[in-house]
C-alpha cells in the first residue's frame, strides 16, 4: 500500500458521509429552491414544476418573510452584543488577581452552556410565568407591575434575548479568558508606573490586545443567533402574533408543517445568504480598521 | 476605590453572576421532588415541603421515560463512537499523509464551515426519505458520522506529532494501518476524548434535526420528547421539571467528570483565526 494510497482509505469514510449527507443535500437545496416541491411532488416526482426565481421572488413579497427576518435580526443585534458584553465582563472578573475561588466560579458561569437548550428553555418558561414566576415575584419586591413575559409581542423577544445570553456567554468566556490570560504582564505593569488608571489600561492594553479574539468570537456568535429555533419552538412556538418567529422557524414550518420543500429551501438559501453577507461585511470592516 | 472594596465588588459580581447562572438549574432540580400543583403558589416555594419522587415515576412508568432515554444514549453514543474514529482517521491523515491535493481539499472542507447545516436538512430529508432511513435512528446517526469541526479539531492536533517518529516507523517497515494503529492512536488520546465528549454533547442537546428525523413517538430522543410533553403538560411544573432534570444532569454530570479535556477542545477548536 503506497503512502497516497494509504491517505485516500484514511480519508474515505469522512469524504463520503460528508459528500452524501452535506456535500449533495446542499447542491439539491439550491436546485430545490428553484422547483415547486411540495406535497404532490412528495406523492409524486412527476409534479414537480421547475419555477426558476418564483420562490425568491414569493418570498420577497411575503410580509412574514420580512417579519421574521426582522425578528432574526433583532435577536442578533441585540443579543450578539449583550452576549459578547456579559462573556467580556465575566473574564474580567475572572482574570482579576482579586477574585477568589476561580475553579468554582468557571465552572458555575459555564455550566448553562453544557445544558440541553430544550430542557433550560423549559425552565425559563416557569420562571418567566406571568403568575407564578421568579422574575415576577422578584420585581414585585421591587414594586414593579408584572409582566407578561412570553405572552406579551413586545417582551416575547427581549425574553429569549435573556434566556440566549444566560445559556451561551459561559462559552466566549473561556475564549476571552485565554485571550487575557495572554496578555503579557508587563505591559500592565508600565502602564501602572506611568500612571494610567484601570479604565483606560483597559482602553489602551486590553482592548486592543483582545481585538483578534473578539473580531472571532462576534463572527461566530453572530452566525450562531442567525440560527434561531429551539428558543422560540419550545417557549412560545413562534408566538404571540408571530412576535418570535425567527427564519429558521418559518423554514421548518414552510418544510415540515405545510410540506412546501422548494419554498424552503429557498428560504434556508437566502438565510445563508444573508449570514455569508453579513459575517463578510464585519471582517472586511475589521480589516479596514486595522489598515487605518 | 480601597483595595478591600476592590476586592469585595470583584468577589460580589461573581457570586452574583454565579447565582443567576445557577438558579435555575437548582430550582430545576428542588421543584422536580415537589407535588402536583406546588410550585404554582405565591411566594413561589424553593423547597419542596413533602419530598416525592412521585414526577419520576409518572415520567418513566406513563410517559414512556425511560425509552427516551435509551434512545438518547443509544444514538449519541453509536454517533461518539464512530465520528471519533471516522474523524480522528480523516485529521491524521489531513496532518501527516501527503497525497496530491491535500491543501486544496482541507481548505474546501474549512470553507465548508460557512453553511449553515440548515441548508443540507431539506434534501437530506428527501434523501433519507428515498433510503428508507427516515424514523430509524439511522436517520440521526448516519449524517453525523463525519464532522468538519472535528477533522479540523485533530488536525490541528496531530500536527504536533514529530514526523521523525513516523518516518523512524517505515523504515522499521511498519505499514500505515499498523502506524496509525499502534503509534498514532495512542499519542492521540487526549484529543480523541476531548472530541468523544464534544460529539456526545452535542449528540445528546440536538433537537432541530432529531425534530425533523425522527416523525415517530417510539424513536424520540429526550429534547423532542420533552418538547413533546412541555406542549401537553403546559400547566404540570413538577412533571416538567423532572424531565428536564432527566435530560440535563447526564451531559452536566459528564461535563464535570471531564471539564478539563472539555475546555481544552473549546479553546483548541476556536483558534482558527
Amino acid at each position: 500500500m503506497s503512502r497516497q494510497n494509504a491517505a485516500w482509505w484514511f480519508l474515505a469514510p469522512a469524504l463520503i458521509v460528508l459528500g452524501l449527507f452535506f456535500l449533495l443535500p446542499v447542491i439539491a437545496a439550491l436546485l430545490l429552491s428553484l422547483t415547486d416541491y411540495d406535497l404532490y411532488a412528495l406523492a409524486d416526482v412527476r409534479n414537480l414544476r421547475f419555477v426558476a426565481l418564483a420562490n425568491y421572488w414569493d418570498l420577497l413579497h411575503r410580509p412574514l418573510f420580512w417579519s421574521a427576518l426582522g425578528h432574526t435580526f433583532y435577536f442578533v443585534i441585540v443579543g450578539v452584543p449583550l452576549s459578547i458584553a456579559t462573556s467580556l465582563g465575566a473574564a474580567l472578573l475572572l482574570n482579576s488577581p482579586l477574585a477568589r475561588f476561580k475553579p468554582f466560579f468557571r465552572t458555575a458561569l459555564f455550566a448553562p452552556v453544557v445544558t440541553t437548550v430544550v430542557a433550560v428553555a423549559v425552565i425559563w418558561r416557569y420562571l418567566f410565568n406571568t403568575k407564578y414566576g421568579w422574575a415576577n415575584y422578584g420585581l414585585s419586591g421591587l414594586g414593579i407591575d408584572p409582566i407578561d413575559w412570553l405572552g406579551d409581542p413586545h417582551w416575547a423577544m427581549p425574553t429569549i434575548i435573556l434566556f440566549a445570553v444566560w445559556k451561551n456567554f459561559g462559552y466566549n468566556m473561556i475564549i476571552f479568558l485565554a485571550g487575557l490570560q495572554a496578555i503579557p504582564a508587563d505591559l500592565y505593569e508600565a502602564a501602572r508606573i506611568d500612571g494610567a488608571s484601570v479604565p483606560s489600561q483597559f482602553r489602551h492594553i486590553t482592548l486592543p490586545m483582545l481585538a483578534p479574539t473578539l473580531l472571532m468570537v462576534s463572527i461566530l456568535t453572530v452566525s450562531g443567533y442567525f440560527q434561531l429555533f429551539a428558543e422560540p419552538y419550545v417557549m412560545t412556538e413562534g408566538g404571540p402574533l408571530q412576535s418570535t418567529t425567527s427564519v429558521l422557524y418559518l423554514m421548518y414550518e414552510e418544510g415540515f408543517k405545510w410540506w412546501n420543500l422548494g419554498s424552503a429551501s429557498a428560504v434556508a438559501f437566502l438565510l445563508f445568504v444573508i449570514m455569508f453577507v453579513v459575517t463578510a461585511g464585519m471582517l472586511r470592516l475589521s480589516r479596514r480598521k486595522v489598515a487605518a | 476605590m480601597s483595595p478591600r472594596m476592590a476586592k469585595a465588588l470583584v468577589n460580589g459580581l461573581l457570586l452574583g453572576g454565579a447565582v443567576v447562572a445557577l438558579f435555575p438549574l437548582v430550582w430545576m432540580l428542588s421543584v422536580s421532588f415537589m407535588q402536583p400543583g406546588e410550585a404554582s403558589s405565591l411566594p413561589p416555594p424553593l423547597l419542596p415541603r413533602h419530598f416525592t419522587f412521585d414526577n419520576y415515576r409518572e415520567l418513566f412508568v406513563h410517559a414512556g421515560m425511560g425509552r427516551y432515554f435509551a434512545n438518547s444514549l443509544l444514538v449519541s453514543a453509536a454517533i461518539t463512537v464512530f465520528s471519533v474514529l471516522i474523524n480522528v482517521m480523516a485529521g491524521y491523515a489531513f496532518a501527516k499523509l501527503r497525497f496530491t491535493g491535500r491543501q486544496r481539499l482541507f481548505q474546501a472542507l474549512v470553507g465548508g464551515l460557512v453553511i449553515p447545516a440548515q441548508v443540507a436538512m431539506l434534501p437530506l430529508f428527501l434523501l433519507l426519505k428515498y433510503i428508507g432511513l427516515i424514523n430509524t435512528y439511522g436517520a440521526v446517526i448516519v449524517p453525523a458520522l463525519a464532522t468538519i469541526f472535528g477533522i479540523f479539531l485533530v488536525r490541528q492536533y496531530t500536527s504536533g506529532i514529530p514526523d521523525d517518529l513516523l518516518e523512524a516507523a517505515r523504515i522499521d517497515g511498519a505499514g500505515e494501518a499498523r502506524i496509525f494503529i499502534q503509534i498514532v492512536m495512542p499519542l492521540l488520546k487526549p484529543i480523541m476524548v476531548t472530541l468523544a465528549i464534544f460529539t456526545f454533547l452535542a449528540a445528546w442537546n440536538d433537537f432541530m434535526w432529531p425534530l425533523i428525523a425522527l416523525t415517530g413517538q417510539e424513536h424520540y430522543t429526550l429534547p423532542i420528547a420533552l418538547a413533546s410533553l412541555s406542549r401537553e403538560h403546559v400547566q404540570d411544573s413538577e412533571l416538567m421539571m423532572a424531565g428536564s432534570v432527566v435530560t440535563v444532569v447526564p451531559v452536566l454530570a459528564l461535563f464535570l467528570a471531564m471539564q478539563r479535556y472539555y475546555l481544552e477542545g473549546l479553546l483548541l477548536g476556536s483558534v482558527k483565526g
